[in-house]
Formats: structure tokens, sequence, C-alpha cells
């Protein structure tokens, strides 16, 4: 189906299933009920587990195929979402040249990056690309400013001129983004007795991109071409004395992850049309590398989880404060209630970094496979369990691979 | 003449910070063969050393003054820092005053200690992963540790003053024979310069004399030999991790009065010390330092402005331009050996 | 004229000379053997020809092609190929994707950007993929992590990926080092087979007297970077030259 084996043409259509139905399924909770906090169905953040996922997608085709741990992806994203703004005060408000443009423009930045930087490899990699990227950053924020905007950030302004599109509307704002005339703001709302889902363009629009993303990452996968990067990662040097040249299929992994970032990019004006610079500092690009190592680096849907979960994290856990916790412990006893409070008031709201910190040493320590890893584990342990009592013993001595 | 005399001075103090940071981290390399990304998260631990000290040295003894009252008409609360009690004013208050010089003693072993912690608790169980896994733990460890501090001491820069006499500048071009008032440099930078070569020379001589120093210098060299000769060379990393972290740490008190501390000062100085450690080559101990003081140097002379109109934004990237030519035509560095880190 | 010409090579690392005017004419369709004591410069002359090392001097030819200046993936790509003493393979990889890469390697040459080809789209690279497997005896352990093999499988997946290329010429470096008897045996058959049946030029570094006389049509002996004596198996086996070299009339 759709070119791809069974197994995997059936994860497909999972996350396909599961995307389409989101608005529903991460709204759980009724809307004025306690829990309704916890509800991540809400547009914008759900549009952000999708741009995000495209992202770490990406570099999971260079991170977790090549083993090449790339420190200054954001400087694509960055690079993407300044160009896609330029393309909608341009243009026109139509976000798909702004997306091709950012993709296009990610693209030719990072065959500069990777063509120089993958000349090393290891640890001198790493910071070769960290530099460029902080070299980006650097210069976003203080000699490009007339193209970046510095400090403020680059945003639509009512006088650009937008040669496809009107400057502005009747009422004299700045027009909205869309696709085709369709607004990416648009949405429906279906009240469902106490619940509320929000069907929003936006989202949608940026469902279908991921899923567009994923499903080109999974024939990457299976591909020769993939084959190849997976070797890079287990021996490289070995490539060479089997006729094959790794550099080009490092360089194209490179490049491919770096327009994966500037899709990402693009997007993400889409949704929001501004861009900073900020976008592109150091701590963006290791924020990807969590991502992709806490969801499972070089599984197909590891980068997935991973975007997920640290975004909902960061938009859920940060909104926790005090007051809530006191509400969660007020079954207990005064002195008790006090205590749990103080002992996890530290790890959520603006603590919720600390958590992100412990949780992603915890897996690189305990489950360097990550999420998928430990669902794997789980998996495992059940289906042993069964076998054991089936009686039977059907325990291969050596682990099949992949 | 001038001006260029004072870049130079100007470039000396965060040189010797790149350099006291570097050299920690390629030592920790070289022995351990760790990329320690938590490094510059001890330099910030250093510098909230001084913090905490001059915080604890405030702490006062409460009485109330049944003679005098505050503004609202209650009796007046007067505090006395138990220092000034203990010793008396004049004492009291001099201890008050010199904190960050004090924060050195209270560093040493505090520093040694969470060294000895993150080594023996998480780094020694990555000495076989790949260097992927060792960036990776010591970026969250790197993460926790500054969001620890940042819980503790809140987002915000904290002044940390340098001792009264010890403010003010000094006019440096008056002493080599320029106009006064143009070449002036401030005390405690100069103070920060002599420091970091104190220490720079401390921990050279300490490789280069002491026997605990031969074994380390022959374990870079050659661990695996130097283990068959039956030496416990694992003991002897161990404790130069903790040495590593005392050497950032130190970095960061003195650095306090320069750059009020806040928590993600570590990750500043990170990113821009494995430039150094880069440029200089990994694992060589005199590479990190020249490179450290030659970058310091380097973007000082970048940010005057004569540079800056002439090649806008040359202040803002000289470091990584410097960091992606070396290693692109120098692979390993300055003074970099050969072997080290190529995988 | 040999297939493989090696005229006046010279290597020295600081002041020793690993390779010392070393000359060697390899005919087509045969198997040559280099024999010598350890130290002898065997394994450095072999990374020569593949590029593993540069010499100082001299001329390596193939095909009347000159290897010199080529990078390591070129040689391997107009046909000389390398069977590594310790098993150099792509550990993380299954048994199968690691032939499946240079059957590849010899398809589709040395760089292709094909990532929406898939996997098994061409029978031809799979179909000799599985026959070389098939070959080593291998096939039952396709899906395994070639990491997880023993030694003794390692070694044969490492000779399958040489054969998947098809190369022109083999080169060996003992291939039976460390191998029981009865492995021994099984790889000279092996090795006598593909001869046979593909015609393919070898080249064999070995220890092994058994091994070396049973496959060798030439034997070149090196001692301290030389190549001292140079014939037929029957010569070889009387020259108390090289009795003198290496032998030691014992093995005899």
């Amino acid at each position: 189906m759709f070119g791809l084996k069974q197994k995997d043409a059936t994860l497909f259509l999972v996350v396909v299933a599961i995307t389409a139905l989101a608005p529903f399924l991460l709204n759980p909770f009724p809307e004025n009920s306690e829990l309704a906090q916890f509800n991540a169905g809400y547009p914008d953040l759900m549009q952000r587990f999708m741009i995000f996922g495209i992202f770490a997608i990406g570099f999971n085709i260079l991170f977790g195929l090549t083993g090449y741990l790339s420190f200054g992806h954001a400087a694509f994203l960055g690079v993407g979402s300044y160009a896609g703004v330029w393309m909608l005060k341009l243009l026109s408000m139509n976000i798909i040249p702004a997306i091709i443009v950012s993709v296009v423009v990610a693209g030719v930045f990072s065959l500069i990056v990777g063509y120089i930087s993958l000349r090393r490899s290891g640890i001198y990699f790493s910071i070769l690309t960290l530099a460029f990227a902080q070299m980006s950053f650097a210069l976003a924020y203080s000699v490009l400013t007339p193209i970046t905007g510095g400090e403020t950030g680059l945003q639509l302004a009512l006088d650009d001129p937008r040669i496809f599109g009107v400057a502005q509307t009747a009422d004299g704002s700045i027009p909205l983004t869309n696709f085709f005339g369709l607004e990416m703001r648009d949405g429906i709302e279906i009240a469902a007795g106490p619940w509320l889902f929000t069907l929003n363009v936006g989202y949608y629009l940026s469902a279908i991109v991921m899923l567009a993303s994923f499903y080109v990452a999974i024939r990457i996968f299976r591909s020769p071409f993939g084959m190849m990067l997976k070797a890079v990662k287990s021996n490289q040097q070995r490539m060479n004395y089997t006729g094959i040249n790794p550099k080009p299929y490092t360089l194209a992994a490179f490049v491919i992850s770096g327009m994966y970032a500037g899709l990402a990019g693009g997007l993400m004006v889409a949704m929001d049309p501004l861009a900073g610079a900020e976008r592109m500092q150091w701590t963006a690009s290791g924020e990807v590398v969590l991502m992709t190592i806490l969801g499972g680096a070089g599984t197909l849907v590891g980068p997935l989880l991973g975007a997920g979960v640290i975004k909902y994290f960061e938009n859920i856990f940060s909104k926790i404060n005090d007051n809530i916790l006191y509400e969660w412990f007020s079954f207990m006893p005064g002195g008790l209630q006090d205590f749990f409070v103080t002992i996890i008031y530290p790890f959520i709201g603006k603590g919720w970094h600390l958590t992100l910190g412990i949780m992603f040493m915890l897996v690189v320590i305990f489950l360097p496979g990550g999420i998928v890893e430990g669902g794997k584990r789980l998996g495992r342990l059940f289906s042993r369990k069964k076998a054991e009592g089936g009686g039977s013993d059907a325990t291969p001595a050596a682990s099949p691979a992949e | 003449m001038d001006a260029i005399i004072l870049q130079i001075l100007n470039g000396l103090d965060k040189g010797s910070a790149y350099a006291l940071i570097a050299l920690g981290l390629t030592l920790i390399f070289g022995t351990l063969g760790v990329v320690n990304f938590a490094h510059g998260a001890l330099f910030m631990l250093g510098a909230f050393c001084a913090v905490t000290l001059s915080r604890l040295l405030q702490t006062a003894s409460v009485t109330i003054d049944p003679e005098r009252t505050d503004f609202l008409g209650n009796p007046l609360k007067v505090e006395t820092p138990y220092v000034i009690e203990w010793f008396g004013p004049e004492v009291g208050s001099l201890i008050l005053d010199w904190s960050v010089p004090l924060a050195i003693l209270f560093a040493i072993p505090i520093m040694g200690l969470i060294g000895l912690a993150m080594e023996r608790g998480l780094i020694k169980h990555f000495y076989k992963r790949p260097h992927a896994d060792q960036i990776l733990v010591t970026f969250g460890l790197a993460i926790v540790l500054q969001e620890i501090v940042k819980y503790f001491y809140g987002a915000n820069p904290i002044p940390t003053p340098a001792p009264d006499a010890l403010v003010g500048s000094l006019d440096f071009g008056v002493l080599v024979g320029f106009d006064a008032g143009t070449v002036i440099y401030p005390y405690w930078r100069l103070i920060y310069f002599v420091f970091a070569a104190v220490v720079i020379g401390v921990v050279f001589a300490f490789l280069q004399f002491t026997t605990f120093g031969m074994v380390v210098r022959a374990g870079m060299a050659d661990r695996e030999t130097v283990g068959l000769l039956g030496i416990n060379i694992d003991r002897r990393f161990t404790l130069m991790f903790a040495f590593a972290a005392i050497v950032a740490g130190l970095a960061g008190v003195m650095y306090a009065p320069i750059n009020s501390p806040n928590y993600h000062m570590g990750m500043d100085f990170l990113v821009l010390s494995f430039v150094v450690v880069v440029v200089g080559g990994m694992g060589s101990l005199p590479g990190a330092v020249a490179a450290g003081f030659l970058l310091g140097v380097l973007e000082s002379f970048a940010s005057m402005p004569q540079v800056v109109t002439l090649i806008p934004g040359i202040n803002q990237i000289i470091i990584y331009l410097v960091a992606i030519i070396i290693l692109l035509t120098r692979p390993r560095g300055l003074m970099g050996r050969k072997g080290v880190m190529e995988a | 004229m040999g297939i493989l010409e090696v005229k006046g090579v010279n290597k020295n690392f600081g002041g020793l000379k690993a390779l010392d005017d070393v000359n060697l004419d390899v005919q087509e369709g045969t198997v040559h053997a280099i024999i010598g004591p350890n130290g002898a410069g065997k394994s450095t002359l072999l990374n020569a020809l593949i590029a593993k090392l540069e010499p100082d001097t001299g001329t390596i030819s193939f095909n009347g092609k000159s290897l010199l200046g080529l990078q390591a993936h070129e040689i391997n790509q107009i046909g000389v190929c390398r069977v590594f003493q310790t098993p150099e393979i792509f550990p993380d990889l299954s048994v199968l994707d690691n032939v499946m890469i240079p059957a590849f390697a010899k398809h589709q040459g040395s760089f292709r950007l094909n990532p929406f080809a898939a996997v098994d789209a061409d029978a031809e690279v799979t179909e000799r993929a599985h026959e070389v497997l098939e070959d080593v005896g291998l096939t039952p352990r396709k899906d395994f992590e070639a990491g997880s093999l023993s030694r003794g499988d390692k070694r044969r997946l490492e000779l399958a990926m040489a054969l998947a290329q098809d190369p022109k010429l083999l080169l060996l470096d003992e291939p039976t080092a460390g191998m029981s008897r009865a492995d021994t045996n099984n790889t000279i058959s092996l090795l006598k087979h593909i001869g046979e049946t593909r015609g393919i030029t070898k080249v064999v570094i070995e220890h092994d007297m058994h091994v070396v006389f049973s496959l060798a049509d030439t034997i070149s002996v090196m001692a301290q970077g030389h190549v001292i004596v140079e014939g037929k198996p029957e010569e070889i086996k009387g020259n108390p030259k090289v009795q003198d070299a290496y032998l030691g009339g014992a093995h005899l």
C-alpha cells in the first residue's frame, strides 16, 4: 500500500488516524472541568506538534540514520522562517510560495554549511555546525537587522508590497495568511455536551504537510539510500572499501534534514507570520536533539512522539502553578499537603525545564532507544509472559535485527 | 598604539575565563575521553559559590531596639550580621566586603565535591559510551544544574561586587608613558588576569612536577599502557575531574564581580569554551590556554569601532569564524595531538 | 602482462623500510599467494593496493590503469576488492543488509540518490545478495544483526560481502586465520569454487601452508619488505632461500 510494506503502511495509517482525530483525542476533558487544563486540543498547540514533528523527523534522517550529531539545525529553521515571512511581505499572503521558498532557502543554506562541516566528523562536526548556527544567530541579531528585524524580529507591516495580493485589507489591517483564500485561522467549533472541539484550518494544513513529510521519511528509511545512511553510522570506513563514497550520502542527508527544518520554519510563519533570531539559538538546536533522543533516534515514529511530549510538557506543565497544586492535594491534611506541594513545585510551572532535563538524562542513561525502545521493552515483557503462560518457548537464542 | 594596548588588555579578562574553562574541558577530554557539556555549568556554579558565600555572611541576628521606631511607629528591628557580632564591626565588615576573594576558599571544597559526585555518579558510566551519548547526558545535566540554580536564586543576575579597595581603575597608560586617561583598566580585571595566570601556573606545575601529575600525563598519552603498569588510573582520573571542576569553579568565583552571575552564564561560556578547546587542539593543555587568550584578544580587537565599521558584525562572529577556519585548515587545532577524538 | 602490476614500490615508516622495491605481477585468473614471516610487509602491500596508505615511490596498475591517486571507493569500483583479516562489517545492520550494500555498490556505483526506491525493488541486487549468502552458508542467519554473529560467521560474511561485488581481483588477508581445520577446508573449497565459476583473480596472504599449497598457482615470498623469491609452489617448496628466511624447513 502506498509503496510501503505492510508494517509501515499500518504504522502510517495509525499516524494518519491519530492526527486526523487529534482535536478530539487531545481534548478528553470537558471544557469547564478542573482537568481541562490538560487538554492539548487547541489549534496553536496542535500546530506546534505538527511543526516540531516535521523538524524532528528531518533531524532524525541525519542524526538517527547517519549518527552525525548536528548542534546547529535551528539555524535552518530560522532561515526558513525569515524567508517565509519575506515571501508573505513581498508576494502575497498565500502560504504556498512562502513554504516553498522556505524549503529552498534552507536547503541551499544547509548545502553550504553541510559541505563545509562534513569535512570533519564526530565532535568536530558538532562544533562546526554549532559555530555556523551561532554565527547566523549573532548576525541575525546585529548586522542583518535590515533583513531580519534584529531584536524585534521580522514582522508583517501595512506598507508591505505584496505584489500578488493586497497590502492591507479594506478595514486597514494586515491580511491573514491563507491557502488560496482559506484562512489559517478559520475553523469550526463543535460543542458536544460539556466538551468543546476546535477543527482548525491551520492545524489540518500542518497535519497534511507533516503526514507527507512522515511518508517521505518512511520511504527514505526503507530505500537503498537509507540503507547507505545506516551504514554510515555503523561503519563509515568500511563503505569506502565496499566501493561507496559515504560523503555525498551524508551531505544529501544533511541537506534533506535542513530542508525539513526549513519546511518547519515556513509552516511556522504560515501559522503565525513573524520570525525572530532566538529561533536560531543553539538551545533551540538542542531542543530538537532532545525531541529526537527522547522519542527514539533512528526510529520512524520516535521523533514525532518526542516532539509531542516535549511541546506538551512545555505548554501544559508550565501552566500549572502552586494554587493548582494545592487544589490537587486538598484531600490531604495541611502539613502533608504543603509537603507534597513543596516537593512537586520546582518541577512544574517555570520549572518544567528541570523536569525536561531530568527526563532527558534518565532516557540517555537508562533507555538510549527513547520512548519507542521503552514501548518495545514493555511489549516484549507482555508477550514473554503470554508465551510462558502458553508453555511454549519460542524465544530465539539471539535476537534478529529489525 | 594606546588603543591597541587597551584592546589587548580588554581581551585578557575574557580570554582568562575562556582559558580557565577550556583548560578544565581539555583536561577532561584528555584524561577521561569525555566530552563534558556540563563544564560551563561548573563555571556558573563557581560564580554562585561567591553569591552564596556573600549571602551566608550577611545572615544576621535580628534584635529589637525598643528605643527607636521605624517609620510605621513599630519598634525598630536591627539586623546585625553574625560576622559583625562575632568579629566586631571593623573585621566583620572587612570580611563582608571581601566575600568574593574569600569565596575562593569556600568554592574549592564545594566544587571539588560536586566534581567527585558528578564523576562517580554519572560520568564514569559513560566512558565506554559514544561521544554523542556523553554530549547528550552532560547537556541534560547542564540543564538540570542551571534550573536548580534558577529555582533557588531566581532568573535575574545577582550583582556581586568586588571589595571596595579593588573597585576603580588603574591608569595603565601613564605607567607606560601615554597621556593620562588613555588606557584605563579596572583593577578587578587585572586581578582576574593575574589570578588566572596563577591558576594556570599551578595546574601546569601540578601536572609537571608531582608524581600524580606525571601519571595523569602518561595516562593522557596512553591510558592502556599506564593501566597495565598496575597503576590505578581510574581513581586518579576521578580526582582529575574534581580538579577540573575546581578550576572551572574558581574561574566562576572570580568572574562574579565582572559579570553579575545569572543561571545561564554557564551555557553562554560553554559554547565559546568548546570553540576554544577545538581551536587549541583537543586534549592539548597549552593549546587551550593559548587559544583562550588568543580568542579573547581577537574578540576584543574585532569590537573596536574602527574594525566594526569596516566589517559590520565581525565582533559577533570572529570567534566562530576563526574556529571554522582553523578546523578546516588544521583539523587538530593549533596544538592538537594526532588521534584524539577523531572517531 | 598481468592484471595487477606492482613496480618498484617503496614505503618508509620513519626509518623503517616497510616495503623495499616490491615488484609483483599477478596473472589474470590465477591465485597468487604472498607468504612471509610477520612484519615482512604483506599487509602493508595490501593496504597500498586499496589506497589505505600511499606508497612513497613506485607504480601500481590494474588492467593497465594506475591505482595511485585513486580514492579507496574508486579502486573498489574498478573491481579490486579486499577481504579484511579482522572482520570489518556493518555490525548494526542485518546480515542480509551487509551483503545488499556491496551488491548495490556494484550495481549503482559509488553514489546514487534514490530515496524513494524500495530496497528490494531491484531483483538483480536482491538475488545476488541471497546467492552469496547461500554460497557462504549464512542464509539461515540472514535476519540476524551482523554484530551478533560468531567470529567465524563474521569472517564468512566478510567474504560474502566481497563476493557480492563480483570483483575482478580479490585480495584476501589470511582468509582462514583462526578457523578450525574443517572450516579451513570449507573455505578452501569455496575459494576454489568461486575461482572456477567466476574466474576471479586472487591475491592471498596466508600463514597456513596447507591453504597456500592447495590454492596458489604462484607464490611470492616476502621478507623485510622485499620479495625474495617468486615461483610455482613446487619451486618454492624446495628453495633454500625461502627455508632460510621463513620456513626453516620444519613445516615441509
